[in-house]
C-alpha cells in the first residue's frame, strides 16, 4: 500500500438492527449508523464526538468486526472487511485494537492480569510462553505500569480504574496493532485520572504512530487528543474538520450548540439564555425527514431543512459540514 | 491469590464445611479401601452368594449391637477335624475312624444351627458315620447313623427324629442340659461331637467340618443367603459415589455446555434447545428408568447412562441460561470478539467460568440426589443384577420382611449410610453455597 492511501476507509456505511416480533415478523430498524463516509489516514489521530444514541458506539463495532454492515464497506488497508473470512479475518481483528469504555467490565473477572493478557497472543496463535511473557512485560512497559510481577498475578478487582483502563491498552497493543478504536476510554475513570490515560494514549499513538479513533461525547478534551474531529448526530456525520478549525469555528448548529454547552464555566452567565438544543436526540427507529437535526435547530428553515437532506457542504478549507444553512441561496 | 483458594480458605470458618468434608473424605477413603481389600470381581462373586458362605450363620446381627444391648448372643464356632486327634483302627478291606469334634460353649444363648460338613478323600465306596452327642455333664445323645456321599452336609438342626426325641429344636435341645423344653437354658462347657465312621477303602480318610451357627456376626451381621452384609456396605459405597458423581458431572456439564451455546448464538440454535427442553422437563424421569429396568436392562451403567441423557435437557438448562444472557453481554467478552477469540473459546472460556464458582455448591448437592435416585431403583428392584448396592441391601430386606422378623440391622446399616451420604454433601455443599454464592454473602 502506498503511504498516501488511506488506512481505514468507511464509504455509505449503514448499520441497522432489525426490529422483529415474534420472532420474524419485522416490525422496523433502528438506524444505528445510516450514511457514514470517512476516511482515516495512517497515523492519525481522530475524534468522533455526539450525543449518547449518536451512533457513535455502533460505528466502532461495525469498524472492528462485531457488527455486520447493513450496506456500504469499510476498506481497511485496501481490503474490505465483509470479504474477509478464517485467518485473513483473524490478522484484520489483530491490527485493529478495541478499548472499551468500562475498564473493569473489559476485562474477565476471573481471570488474572497474566492469563488475560496470554489470551490474545494464543488466540493468535503465539505457540511458546516465554515470547508471550516478553511481549506481555513490554506492553505493560508501554503502558507505564509498575511493580509488573505483583500486577501480572492480581485480578482485575484488585486493580484501581487506572490501572485497570492501563491492561486494557495494553491488551489492545499487545498484537501490535496498526489502528486502536477507544469508545469513551476515560468516562468512567476518575477525574485525577483522565489526563493521564488520555496522554498515554496520545503518546503510545504518536510513539507508534497508529492510528486512533477515538469516541467520545466530551469535546472539553477533545483538542488535545485530536488532529481532526468528525461530530455524528442521528447515525450521521454531521461536520467535519481538523480539530482547531471545528472547535473555533464551529459551522454546524449542532457542533455549535454542542459548544456552547461546555464553553460557559463561569457562574455569571449559568442564568444565561444559551441556544442549547432543546429536546431529545431523535427516534433512530423513524428518524425525521430531511435534516435529523431540524426538530431541535434553532436555525431550521422551513420548508427546506424539514423536507431534504442536507448535502455536504464546505463552508471553509477542510472544513465540511451538512446543513442547509451553508448554501448560498439561502445565504450562511 | 487465587479467588478458588481464597474461597477454600473462608471455607475453615464453616463448622459444616469441615463437618461434610469430613463425612465425604471418610466415604471416598472407605470407597478406596473397599476397592483395594476386595476386588471388584471378588466383590460380584461373593455376593453372588452359595458354597462359599456356609459357615456363615443366617441372619445374624451384628456383633456390636448385641453387645450394646448387654446381649451375650454366640458367634460362629467352627471344629475342624485337621485340628483335632484322629484315631485309626484298620481291618480287613477298611478302616474304623474315630473323631472326636470338641469345643467349649460359654454363651447365654443357644446357637442359631448346627450343620457337619463332611468330605471323603481317596475312597471309591460310600463311607458310613454314626454321631454321638456328648453334653459337659456327661451325657451321650446318639445322633444315629448314615452313609455319606464324597462331599456332604448332615443338618443337625434339621433331623426330626432327633427333635421328636430331645422335645425341642436340635440346636436347642442338644445345649439345654436338663432344663425343660418350655424354658431352656444353656448348659455351659466343652461339649464334643464323637463321630464313629468305617471307610471301605484302605487309603480313604475322612475329613470333617462342625459348625455351631451363632446368632451374630461380623460388624454388620449376614443376611438370609449366609451373606457377610459387610460386603455389599462397603461396595455400596463406592458403587454410590461413582453412580452419584459421574451423574451429576455428566449432566451439569452437559446442561452448562449446551445452556451457555445457545445463550451465546441465539436465534434458531436458542429456541431449539429450549423447545427441547420444555418437552423433556415435563417427561417424568422414574417410571422412564422403571421402563427401561423392566424391558431392557437393569445394569447400573445403563440406568447411569439414561440418567445423565435425560438429565442433559432438564430445567438447569433454564437455570443457567437466565445466569449467562447477561453474562453474554459484558464487555469483556466484545473484547474478546474484538480480539479475535472463537465462539467456542467464549463459550468454554469466557462464558463458563463466570458463573462456575455458583455452581459448584448445586453440584455438590446435587450428587446424593443420584446416589439416592440409584437407591430408590434398587429398591423398587431395579438394582444392578450383579453389584451390591446399599439399595439392593434394602430391597433384600424389604423382600425378607426384616423389619417384621427384627432384623433391624438390615435396614439401618443401609439407611445410615445413604443418610451420611446425603448429609456429608449438603453440609459441604451449603458452606461451599455460602462462599461462592454471593448472593448469600452477609457482610
Amino acid at each position: 500500500m502506498t503511504a498516501g492511501s488511506p488506512l481505514l476507509q468507511a464509504s455509505n456505511l449503514h448499520t441497522w438492527f432489525e426490529l422483529r416480533q415474534w420472532g420474524f415478523l419485522r416490525v422496523g430498524s433502528v438506524r444505528a449508523v445510516d450514511g457514514v463516509n470517512f476516511a482515516l489516514a495512517r497515523g492519525e489521530s481522530v475524534a468522533f464526538v455526539g450525543e449518547s444514541g449518536c451512533g457513535k458506539s455502533s460505528l466502532a463495532r461495525t469498524l472492528l468486526g462485531l457488527h455486520r454492515p447493513t450496506r456500504g464497506e469499510v476498506t481497511f488497508d485496501g481490503e474490505e472487511l465483509s470479504t474477509l473470512k478464517g485467518k485473513a479475518r483473524q490478522r484484520y481483528l489483530a491490527r485493529v485494537g478495541y478499548v472499551q469504555q468500562d475498564p473493569f467490565g473489559a476485562l474477565p473477572p476471573f481471570m488474572d492480569v497474566r492469563r488475560l493478557l496470554n489470551e490474545p497472543l494464543i488466540i493468535h496463535g503465539v505457540r511458546d510462553p516465554a515470547a508471550r511473557e516478553e511481549r506481555i512485560r513490554r506492553v505493560l512497559e508501554e503502558v507505564r505500569l509498575t511493580r509488573v510481577d505483583e500486577i501480572l498475578s492480581k485480578f482485575p478487582h484488585m486493580l484501581s480504574g487506572g490501572q485497570q483502563q492501563r491492561i486494557v491498552i495494553a491488551r489492545a497493543l499487545l498484537l501490535e496493532p496498526a489502528m486502536i478504536i477507544a469508545d469513551e476510554p476515560v468516562s468512567m475513570l476518575d477525574a485525577s485520572v483522565r489526563v493521564e490515560i488520555l496522554n498515554l494514549l496520545r503518546n503510545i499513538q504518536r510513539e507508534r504512530e497508529l492510528t486512533l479513533a477515538f469516541i467520545t461525547h466530551d469535546l472539553s478534551t477533545v483538542r488535545h487528543f485530536a488532529d481532526r474531529i468528525f461530530v455524528m448526530y442521528a447515525g450521521r456525520i454531521v461536520e467535519q474538520a481538523p480539530v482547531d478549525e471545528l472547535l473555533d469555528h464551529p459551522q454546524h448548529p449542532y457542533t455549535q450548540s454542542l459548544l456552547a454547552a461546555i464553553a460557559d464555566v463561569d457562574a455569571d452567565n449559568a442564568l444565561e439564555e444559551r441556544d442549547v438544543p432543546g429536546g431529545e436526540p431523535p427516534s433512530l427507529l423513524n428518524p425525521p425527514p430531511g435534516c435529523r437535526f431540524h426538530p431541535r435547530c434553532p436555525k431550521a428553515i422551513a420548508g427546506t431543512c424539514d423536507v431534504r437532506e442536507p448535502p455536504r457542504f464546505a463552508p471553509r478549507e477542510g472544513h465540511y459540514s451538512d446543513c442547509w444553512l451553508h448554501d448560498e441561496r439561502h445565504g450562511s | 491469590m487465587n479467588r478458588w483458594a481464597a474461597g477454600l480458605r473462608e471455607l475453615k470458618q464453616y463448622p459444616s464445611a469441615i463437618g461434610g468434608l469430613a463425612i465425604i473424605l471418610f466415604l471416598i477413603g472407605l470407597s478406596l479401601y473397599t476397592v483395594v481389600t476386595i476386588p471388584y470381581s471378588e466383590a460380584l462373586d461373593k455376593w453372588r452368594g452359595g458354597e462359599q458362605w456356609r459357615m456363615h450363620p443366617v441372619n445374624a446381627g451384628p456383633v456390636w449391637a448385641d453387645r450394646l444391648a448387654g446381649g451375650d448372643k454366640p458367634r460362629t464356632q467352627v471344629v475342624r477335624s485337621t485340628e483335632t486327634e484322629i484315631r485309626e483302627v484298620p481291618f480287613e478291606g477298611g478302616r474304623q475312624v474315630r473323631i472326636p469334634l470338641e469345643f467349649d460353649y460359654h454363651n447365654g444363648e443357644f446357637p442359631s444351627e448346627i450343620n457337619l460338613f463332611l468330605r471323603t478323600l481317596d475312597s471309591s465306596r460310600q463311607a458310613f458315620v454314626r454321631l454321638n452327642w456328648k453334653t459337659p455333664s456327661g451325657e451321650t445323645i446318639a445322633l444315629g447313623g448314615q452313609r455319606v456321599a464324597r462331599d456332604d452336609r448332615i443338618s443337625i438342626s434339621q433331623n426330626p427324629s432327633l427333635e421328636g426325641r430331645l422335645g425341642m429344636v436340635p440346636h436347642i435341645g442338644l445345649f439345654a442340659g436338663d432344663s425343660p423344653p418350655d424354658a431352656p437354658e444353656v448348659e455351659k462347657g466343652r461339649y464334643r461331637l464323637v463321630l464313629d465312621a468305617i471307610l471301605f477303602d484302605e487309603d480313604a480318610r475322612l475329613e470333617a467340618d462342625l459348625a455351631v451357627y451363632g446368632r451374630v456376626h461380623g460388624v454388620a451381621g449376614t443376611d438370609y443367603q449366609r451373606r457377610n452384609l459387610m460386603v455389599a456396605l462397603m461396595w455400596g459405597t463406592p458403587v454410590a459415589l461413582a453412580f452419584g458423581l459421574l451423574a451429576a458431572v455428566g449432566t451439569t456439564i452437559t446442561t452448562l455446555i449446551i445452556a451457555a451455546t445457545g445463550v451465546w448464538f441465539r436465534g434458531i440454535v436458542d429456541a431449539t434447545i429450549q423447545r427441547l427442553t420444555e418437552v423433556n422437563i415435563i417427561l417424568p424421569l422414574l417410571p422412564i428408568l422403571v421402563m427401561v429396568g423392566t424391558l431392557y436392562s437393569t445394569s447400573i451403567w445403563l440406568m447411569l447412562g439414561v440418567v445423565i441423557v435425560l438429565g442433559i435437557f432438564s430445567a438447569g438448562i433454564k437455570t443457567y441460561r437466565a445466569m449467562l444472557l447477561p453474562i453474554r453481554e459484558a464487555p469483556y467478552i466484545e473484547a474478546a470478539r474484538a480480539y479475535g477469540a472463537s465462539n467456542a473459546r467464549i463459550i468454554m472460556r469466557y462464558m463458563i467460568p463466570r458463573i462456575l464458582p455458583v455452581l459448584i455448591p448445586t453440584f455438590v448437592t446435587l450428587i446424593p440426589t443420584f446416589v439416592f435416585l440409584e437407591a430408590s431403583l434398587a429398591v423398587l428392584g431395579l438394582g444392578d443384577p450383579v453389584l451390591p448396592t446399599w439399595g439392593k441391601v434394602l430391597n433384600d430386606a424389604q423382600e425378607q420382611s426384616a423389619l417384621y422378623n427384627g432384623f433391624y440391622y438390615w435396614v439401618i446399616s443401609p439407611a445410615v449410610l445413604l443418610m451420611l451420604t446425603g448429609l456429608g454433601f449438603a453440609m459441604f455443599g451449603f458452606a461451599l453455597d455460602r462462599v461462592f454464592n454471593p448472593r448469600l454473602r452477609t457482610q
